[in-house]
């Protein structure tokens, strides 16, 4: 190991308090018994206590997990599919186009999609609910797992799939038998990161939203509008603690197998 | 350990030289076109049941083309492919009676070696009882009864290989594929794996074609070579027709080493003629079944093994030139000597080394004599 300098021990630890100082703050906050959330009067977990029994949380968090179940569902299957034909389908007329179009929501202000999203949904007179919501995260999550996936499948080897069809299979069957199995590592990782984009989002709901689907972030929003209160604190706390879950768990997946290859790939060549 | 193959083989199994004989597979004036690349140009070839035929060529020059053509991965721009009788053209590769193994053997990596090798019988609806046999037999063929639960990462190249083959083998095509089978393998196991490939071959009965840019080895394992320049075959033969009776200089060239001397021919009687070859030298005679003409330009292509080199002038030699070692290279076995003739040309000269290295009498700069009969080269014209 590098022994780090004082300057780049220096720079690390700003660099990191910076990001998350604030997040250790409302995490430390959450754990406060007093009634003011910037006071510290003890330790106590009876906020989340709190939480559990508040109705119109616990709708909020359904709806929201409903959604985000529903919508990364959705994201991962177009996703995919995207991702499959842009990178398998070679070169044809308008292809950079397609591919590049692909990716504009990614950089496209979140404003702006939600804005379109809504006027949308009114111009074809549907009614805002669940249903918009899903819709308008699946269009934007789908970019993401679009962009996971096409990564994985430019390295995928090609004369798999064709040796699939040379044994037999048909073109849907190569792909559910062969190609689905071993870029599922990226697939998955695709759906958890789209699910926790949909967790998080607040700007394109709180446009496609209707009264009876509110989701958490826009009823989180509400509330500290009237006052930030230790159960917000919690209830942030628990969000924090279920996308770090998701993030870590989609990173592992991805490297674990990559490292089990490896060391599989060792063992054979010193057994030969 | 592989049986060597017969040496006889050249004379009793050779489909192609009875007319009777069907073909399996009738290239039929295809051509292939990437674009404005032409990568097949108007080629036909007959390919016969229980061959072993190897495409050899450089790359690029269309050899896996017609091998991806075969598989059905690559459509014909013109012409057809007859298999057994039947035009494939629009056969898609899953209802094709061919298998293929490829390069870079495509193994599933999240399959066992048994269900890799079962993949192809379990699509086709193979009965459930017979699986179980077939995919043993399949094992036992290609030596991996150890390894069946193994996935494919947890195997060695030589076995990856092998389950490779067995897997393209286990659905009994009419006709093989293998695209440079074995060009992952070290040398020493290829060598191997080349006799093995040839005894399975024998063993099932199955039509191989393979796809190599190595000599050596469509050499050792084909009953016929095919030598493919630009979309083109230039010569079809066995290995030793290829090697002993090249037809054309590109075809010489390409496999083993040789020897080009031009000249001009000059009658010398029947199928003899003089090669008049440089200023103040004396033509070289030698015999050709091809017809030249008085004048005609023409290359004498000589194996160096053919040309022996001594010391002293050998006398009664039908032709004989003085030259120059220039260079020797020793590998061992072997020994092949550069020699300079005074035209400045450099003849190459090999020899077994039936002594020991101390016992060796010519060494560099040395004056010598180099030798050959009319009947050891081969008259071409291009």
């Amino acid at each position: 190991m590098k022994r780090l300098s004082t300057f780049n021990v220096t720079s690390l630890t700003f660099g990191f308090a910076f990001l998350y100082l604030p997040m250790l703050l409302l995490v430390i906050y959450s754990f406060n018994s007093s009634r003011l959330v910037t006071v510290w009067a003890g330790f106590s977990t009876q906020w989340y206590g709190e939480l559990l029994r508040d109705e119109a949380f616990l709708s909020a968090a359904w709806i929201t997990i409903k959604v985000a179940v529903m919508s990364s569902t959705l994201a991962t299957i177009l996703g995919t599919m995207a991702a499959y034909v842009l990178v398998n389908s070679g070169k044809f007329f308008g292809r950079t186009l397609f591919s590049g179009m692909i990716y504009a929501p990614l950089v496209m202000p979140e404003v702006i999609t939600g804005l379109s999203l809504l006027l949308l949904f009114i111009g074809i007179g549907l009614d805002r609910g669940i249903l918009t919501i899903v819709l308008a995260h699946t269009t934007f999550a789908m970019c993401f797992v679009s962009v996971v996936v096409s990564s994985r499948l430019v390295s995928f080897d090609r004369s798999l799939e064709e040796a699939a069809l040379d044994l037999g299979c048909t073109r849907f069957d190569a792909f559910r038998l062969v190609t689905l199995p071993i870029i599922a590592p990226a697939v998955i990782s695709g759906w958890l990161l789209a699910f926790t984009l949909s967790l998080d989002d607040l700007v394109i709901a709180s446009f496609v939203s209707g009264p009876s689907s509110t989701t958490l972030p826009i009823k989180i929003w509400s509330s500290v509008r009237l006052g930030v209160t230790p159960e917000i604190n919690a209830l942030s706390t628990l969000m924090i603690g279920i996308v770090t879950i998701g993030v870590i768990t989609a990173s592992l997946i991805s490297k674990r197998s990559a490292v089990r290859a490896q060391k599989d790939a060792q063992a054979a060549e010193r057994s030969a | 350990m592989a049986k060597p193959k017969p040496d006889t083989w050249d004379n009793q199994f050779a489909p192609w030289d009875n007319p009777n004989e069907k073909p399996l597979i009738r290239f039929k004036d295809v051509t292939k076109r990437f674009g404005d690349f032409v990568a097949i140009d108007s080629l036909s070839q007959d390919i016969y049941e229980k061959e072993f035929f190897a495409l050899l060529g450089p790359s690029g020059c269309g050899k896996t083309t017609m091998m991806r053509m075969l598989a059905g991965f690559e459509n014909v721009s013109s012409g057809s492919i007859e298999l057994a009788g039947q035009d494939i053209a629009n056969v898609p590769p899953n209802k094709r009676a061919v298998n293929m193994m490829f390069q870079s053997y495509a193994l599933f990596p999240h399959l066992s070696v048994y269900e890799n090798i079962a993949f192809g019988l379990r699509r086709d609806k193979f009965p459930k009882d017979k699986l179980d046999a077939r995919v043993a037999e399949m094992l036992k063929l290609t030596r991996l009864e150890k390894f069946g639960r193994r996935k494919p990462h947890q195997i060695s190249g030589g076995q990856r290989q092998r389950v490779a083959l067995a897997r393209s083998l286990a659905k009994g095509p009419k006709l093989l594929l293998l695209d440079e089978p074995l060009g992952a393998l070290d040398k020493k196991l290829r060598q191997e794996t080349q006799f093995e490939l040839m005894d399975i071959q024998e063993t099932t009965g199955t039509t191989f074609v393979i796809v190599t840019h190595d000599q050596e080895e469509a050499m050792t394992v084909a009953s016929r070579v095919a030598v493919m320049d630009e979309g083109r075959i230039i010569q079809v033969a066995t290995p030793g027709g290829i090697y002993e009776a090249p037809n054309s200089v590109y075809v010489a060239d390409f496999i083993g080493d040789v020897n080009i001397i031009k000249g001009t021919a000059k009658p010398a009687g029947p199928d003899q003629y003089f090669v008049d070859w440089g200023v103040n030298q004396a033509p070289i005679l030698a015999t050709s079944d091809r017809p030249f003409t008085d004048g005609q330009e023409c290359h004498l292509a000589i194996r160096p093994e053919k040309i022996s080199i001594t010391k002293a002038k050998p006398d009664e030699a039908e032709n004989a030139v003085q030259g120059k070692v220039l260079d020797i290279a020793y590998l061992g076995n072997l020994s092949t000597y550069h020699v300079e003739l005074p035209g400045g040309q450099i003849i190459k000269a090999q020899t077994a080394n039936t002594r020991r290295l101390s016992r060796r009498d010519i060494t560099w700069e040395d004056p010598v004599w180099i030798r050959w009969n009319a009947t050891a080269g081969v008259l071409l014209e291009r």
